[in-house]
């Protein structure tokens, strides 16, 4: 993070296992999005990783932790859980693979393609992971990447 | 394609927001994992499904998908009905299955995910 103040600034918990209320913060992100007026493909793509990342902690952990720094040209995300963590982070990455349980699956998710597909959409993304002790995601979004 | 013409031509029941159906898909995509719609669809697409949770709007919602079908004469919950009003997308129901609805259109000129840039 450099000095640059952001725009707007948001942080919100999210509750693992809660589908009730899953989506509501990539849904709260993308309408600020669009109020600051970034280009609808810049956008869509930043709010299809949050929300990948958002259900994964939904999913998979306990509870969470979504921070979003909005700058005039470049969003910065970080969504840290505290669950069972990654095992196998490469094995995690691949397309196809994943251990989202039945019920999960049986909503339309599961399919193994989360990780992916958030490396796909941002410009940036790092992973740390602790098995036991939970995730964090950061994730870096240009809107003229160089 | 206007989501009206959709309507006819899959002999569709509208389940929410009628006054939305002069909207034209780019594209579409047939799925029932919403991963799927997520990593592969295009903005401006319909999409044709046989999942009824929620969620299906919240993927709508987030890929900026213009409308969506359930197929094989599946009926959403009504939390999902009441998102997708909220969300201003609207919903369709046909009695066909996901082959039957995705090649009607098809034959119609709705192109494919894949097709459009």
């Amino acid at each position: 993070m450099t000095d640059e103040r952001p725009l707007i600034e948001l942080e919100r918990k999210i509750a693992g296992g809660d589908f009730q209320s899953a989506g509501d913060v990539s849904s709260e992100l993308k309408r600020i999005l669009q109020q600051v007026g970034f280009p609808p493909p810049f956008s869509r793509r930043v709010v299809i990783a949050a929300y990948e990342a958002e259900m994964n902690v939904v999913i998979h952990a306990w509870r969470g932790i979504f921070r979003a720094w909005i700058f005039p040209n470049r969003v910065h995300i970080e969504v840290d859980d505290e669950g069972p963590g990654i095992p196998d982070l490469e094995l995690a990455f691949q397309e196809g693979y994943s251990t989202a349980p039945p019920h999960i699956r049986e909503m339309g998710f599961g399919a193994g393609y989360g990780l992916s597909n958030m490396k796909k959409c941002s410009d940036r993304l790092e992973i740390d992971t602790r098995v036991g002790e939970g995730t964090k995601v950061i994730m870096d979004f240009f809107l003229n990447p160089s | 394609m206007t989501l009206r013409e959709v309507k006819e031509i899959l002999e569709a029941e509208v389940l929410a927001c009628e006054d939305l159906l002069d909207r034209e898909p780019r594209s579409a995509c047939g799925s029932d994992l919403l991963s799927d719609v997520l990593a592969f669809t295009k903005e401006q697409s319909l999409l044709l499904t046989g999942l009824t949770n929620p969620q299906v709007i919240r993927t709508a919602e987030m890929s900026d998908l213009i409308g969506v079908v359930f197929v094989r004469g599946k009926r959403p919950e009504p939390a999902t009905v009441e998102l997708a009003v909220m969300k201003k997308i609207p919903l369709l129901a046909t009695r066909l299955p996901m082959y039957e609805a995705c090649g009607r259109l098809y034959m119609r000129g709705l192109k494919g995910c894949s097709e459009v840039e």
